[in-house]
């Protein structure tokens, strides 16, 4: 089946089989490779995505149920080249380290950070819950979360 | 500690990743990501059995299937059919035999990964089941099946140290146990394969030591060494899983028979059957001591579970003994430990490499013996603490820095956290959050401590040297000279690439620092584990860039060079000597210790927990990268707390019963505490910049120290981890 979806603002098709997930689709269907596939059961919040403006692992949803709607992925967050504050803060806090689990921590940070500009550490903590990484017991990534708010607020 | 982070900068400062921007961009190519156009995807049938005898195999209806180009057996490895670190003990395709449950059987490649799965299915493979061995103990009974024809022991190993039969005032024993633990790197195994002109192939794969790969696949290949090139793909975190051949072989199979590339990527549950895991221990112990406390005699007998195959259990055995007794002065030992074979899941290397195993065991027994003798537990560490000049076990005496003493006392100075009422608290902060159905009535705080230390490289007379090649570009541009360094150091996430260009930038005083991607045409690297690339790519990395710097001189300074300067250079670690029948030698290169603290709220009676707070000390000799260091104490303690708490590889007779995500528990951000990192920094003598690996000594520490911290909050022995919730409540 062919799925059509507006990915990024732009609409993209790719033909695919009937069970293939969001998640494959953006990656092997339309070459975004940013969304990781590290656990397909949406425990760990690698793939996630926005679809229609919501946030959801990208591995829990069929592309066809994606049809005719609207796709943002990590990808999308470079303006012109410039990392978004939430990508400058990861990088800068040393929130990064082998990096798989980052374009989801990431997505899900800037969701996070448009709905709540200052959340309390127990709700950031609940918003990350469902990402998970292995290399950084979660500390330096705390500190991105509070330095990129700190840097959205202070330009709005 | 706050460090203060620049974007370029040398040994010392706390310089930003040069593969962060790539990566936080969701641009970094991992190994899953590789793709080619033509390229066929590979799958791979692996035994349902712990233990079966293969009575047919017969792939021929799946390689018929329209779609798929290979369906390959044992028959088909064209050089020698079987590959390990150690001993080539492991077929890359089962032969007549499966010895574990996920053992690989056959492999295929098809047009599309639906398509290649559903070959799979296609083959038929018939099996007499065998009963397995499971237990570690029954796999040394004499009448249980041997494993290999050479029986059930991969290694047992014994230190005689002084007097063993020295007397005590006071005894303390007991028996602990570790459970399977999962490296679970968040990238699965992945690989990409392409088939060469010259009759050769060029993988590109995720792994943590190119050449060993190297070393092992031409072989089996039948290929010269010069035709089977590796070159380094985006690594998803490693933490040992890295460390033995995955699909590597498989993957160049199917390209080599097929003429096209293919790529292999594991999905969640195949990785838990597609890499080693931390060995199961179960330790037996029994301390003596003077009334004053002083340690006179150290009984061990180690038992840890090697599965089916060798993999790197001789060296997880030969670590596991030699630091039995501790970080502590002890005149007296015996010590043995012995690795089996049984029909489980193989286990290798995973972060602490054996050290894990021994320190939960005799940090429980200084607590026994704290107990037993009315002393408080830090004391008692601090009067028997190993000290620069002390003599180990095995008769080598600690020549480089040894800061027991420094880092328990550190670690006293962290204030402790505030005690909060937990009735007037959000209840996410209760001990299992929202899970928690009380009011927390019936919490309990537990304060528990550990400290304890790991080899630094390979050690038993291993020479696991490191090339590196530095270039210097004259001024090309008007940008400035540009160096380029080459070596075969992979970095899997810990940060090897930065502290490299950091080098660079002190050496040479160059700004602009190319690291290349690493491949098989340059000199080894060793391996990155055992906390050592550091050390050993840094040092050469340091060595190259002297001879760099001595012809620039020699050329009357960089702003006249008019070529380009080279120089290739290898690093070696002092050396090191096997054991004898004794278990005497000089086994370790160097060492690195760390203690950490860890502070419990328990409810006793829902079984739950939550760390308050972790607090580590660690050994790093100097910090290269202070915000880098941090990091792996932070991480190796979330790896330490899900050891202790949660993670377990559960086998049912020899079955993985939670390959996934959804099973497998490893920590969230929910489940972590603060932790406060304490770098001990005294300069190691004879190691570049004065440097001891980091990323191991946390691992090490905090499972022994977030148990002592529950043994203190409920009063249970509490002598297996995981700890579960059944063992907080006593059912």
């Amino acid at each position: 089946m062919v799925v059509r979806t507006r990915v990024n603002g732009e609409w993209r098709a790719a033909d695919v089989w009937p069970g293939t997930s969001l998640l494959t689709f953006l990656r092997d269907g339309l070459a975004l490779y940013g969304s990781k596939n590290a656990c397909e059961q949406g425990e760990c919040g690698s793939c996630s995505v926005w679809l229609d403006g919501a946030l959801v692992c990208s591995c829990l949803v069929l592309a066809a149920q994606a049809h005719d709607r609207e796709v943002r992925t990590v990808e999308s967050l470079n303006d012109g080249g410039r990392l978004h504050a939430v990508q400058e803060a990861f990088v800068e806090t040393g929130a990064v380290q082998c990096g798989f689990c980052t374009p989801g921590f990431v997505v899900a940070v800037t969701d996070l950070l448009g709905k709540d500009p200052n959340p309390s550490l127990a709700t950031v903590k609940e918003a990350l819950s469902g990402n998970v990484c292995r290399c950084t017991g979660y500390q330096k990534i705390l500190d991105a979360v509070n330095l990129a708010a700190g840097r959205l607020r202070a330009a709005t | 500690m706050s460090v203060e982070i620049r974007r370029k900068g040398g040994v010392g400062e706390s310089v930003r990743r040069v593969d962060g921007v790539p990566k936080v961009k969701g641009e970094f190519e991992y190994a899953s990501d590789l793709h080619r156009d033509g390229m066929l995807f590979g799958a791979t049938l692996r035994s349902p059995h712990p233990y079966a005898r293969i009575v047919s195999l017969d792939v021929s209806a799946a390689a018929a299937m329209p779609g798929v180009q290979a369906a390959l057996t044992h028959a088909d490895v064209p050089g020698k059919k079987t590959f390990g670190l150690d001993v080539q003990d492991q077929p890359v395709l089962a032969i007549d035999v499966t010895r574990y449950s996920g053992e690989p059987v056959a492999i295929v490649a098809a047009e599309d990964p639906e398509v290649a799965r559903s070959a799979l299915k296609q083959i038929a493979a018939r099996y007499q089941v065998l009963s397995p061995v499971t237990d570690m103990e029954q796999a040394l009974d004499d009448a249980a099946p041997k494993i290999h024809p050479q029986g059930n022991v991969v290694r047992t190993l014994q230190i005689v140290h002084g007097d063993p039969d020295a007397k005590a005032d006071v005894w303390v024993e007991g028996v602990y146990e570790t459970g399977m633990q999962d490296q679970a790197p968040l990238g699965p195994e992945a690989g990409l394969a392409v088939p060469a002109a010259d009759g050769g192939v060029d993988l590109f794969i995720a792994t943590q030591w190119l050449h060993a790969d190297l070393e092992q696949l031409a072989p089996c290949l039948d290929l010269p060494p010069e035709k089977v090139r590796l070159h380094l793909s985006g690594v998803g975190g490693a933490f040992g899983a890295r460390e033995d051949v995955s699909m590597q072989i498989h993957a160049c199979l199917l390209a080599l028979r097929t003429q096209r590339p293919v790529r292999m990527s594991y999905g969640r549950q195949e990785s838990f059957y597609g890499h080693v895991h931390r060995h199961p221990s179960r330790v037996w112990m029994r301390h003596g001591a003077l009334k004053d406390g002083t340690l006179v005699n150290v009984q061990a007998r180690l038992l840890v579970d090697g599965g089916a195959y060798t993999s790197t259990s001789p060296a997880v055995i030969g670590n596991a003994t030699t630091f039995a007794a501790g970080p502590y002065e002890v005149p007296n030992a015996r010590l043995s430990g012995t690795a089996v074979f049984t029909n489980n899941p193989p286990c290798g290397a995973m972060r602490g490499f054996g050290a894990v195993q021994a320190c939960f065991a005799y940090e429980a027994q200084m607590d026994k013996l704290a107990a037993a003798l009315t002393i408080d537990p830090l004391e008692l560490r601090l009067k028997n603490a190993l000290k620069t000049g002390s003599v180990l076990p095995t008769g080598q005496p600690i020549i480089g820095a040894a800061p027991v003493r420094e880092c328990l006392e550190r670690l006293r100075d962290v204030p402790l956290p505030a005690e909060d009422s937990p009735l007037d608290r959000d209840p996410m902060l209760l001990p299992g959050g929202a899970g928690n159905v009380g009011h927390g009535e019936a919490l309990e705080r537990g304060i528990g401590i550990a400290v304890g230390y790991k080899n630094l490289a390979y050690s038993e007379g291993f020479d696991d040297s490191s090339e590196a090649s530095v270039r210097v570009w004259p001024d090309r541009d008007g940008q400035g000279p540009l160096v380029e360094v080459r070596t075969a150091a992979v970095d899997v996430g810990q940060g090897i690439d930065t502290v490299v260009t950091q080098i660079v930038r002190t050496e040479l005083g160059i700004d602009r620092v190319t690291v290349c991607q690493p491949d098989t045409s340059i000199g080894s690297a060793g391996s990155s584990s055992a906390s050592r690339q550091t050390m050993m790519t840094g040092g050469a990395v340091q060595l190259a860039c002297q001879a760099v710097r001595e012809e620039i001189e020699r050329q009357n300074g960089l702003e006249n060079l008019r070529r380009p300067v080279e120089a290739t250079r290898v690093y070696h670690h002092r050396s090191t000597s096997k054991l004898d029948g004794k278990g005497q030698g000089d086994p370790h290169v160097s060492f690195a210790f760390g203690a950490a603290r860890a502070v419990v709220e328990v409810d006793q009676e829902l079984g739950l927990v939550r760390v308050v707070q972790l607090a580590v000390a660690q050994d790093v000799g100097r910090a290269i990268n202070p915000q880098s260091v941090l990091g792996q104490i932070e991480g190796g303690s979330a790896q330490g707390l899900g050891l202790a708490l949660m993670e377990e590889v559960a086998l049912v007779d020899g079955i993985v019963k939670n390959a996934s995500f959804t099973d497998y528990l490893i920590p969230t951000i929910l489940d972590m505490p603060p932790v406060v990192s304490v770098l001990v920094e005294e300069p190691e003598p004879g190691l570049p910049y004065g440097a001891k690996g980091v990323g191991e000594p946390s691992t090490v520490v905090v499972p022994a120290a977030v148990v002592a911290a529950l043994r203190h909050a409920t009063g249970r022995e509490l002598r297996r981890a995981p700890i579960k919730p059944d063992d907080i409540v006593g059912l």
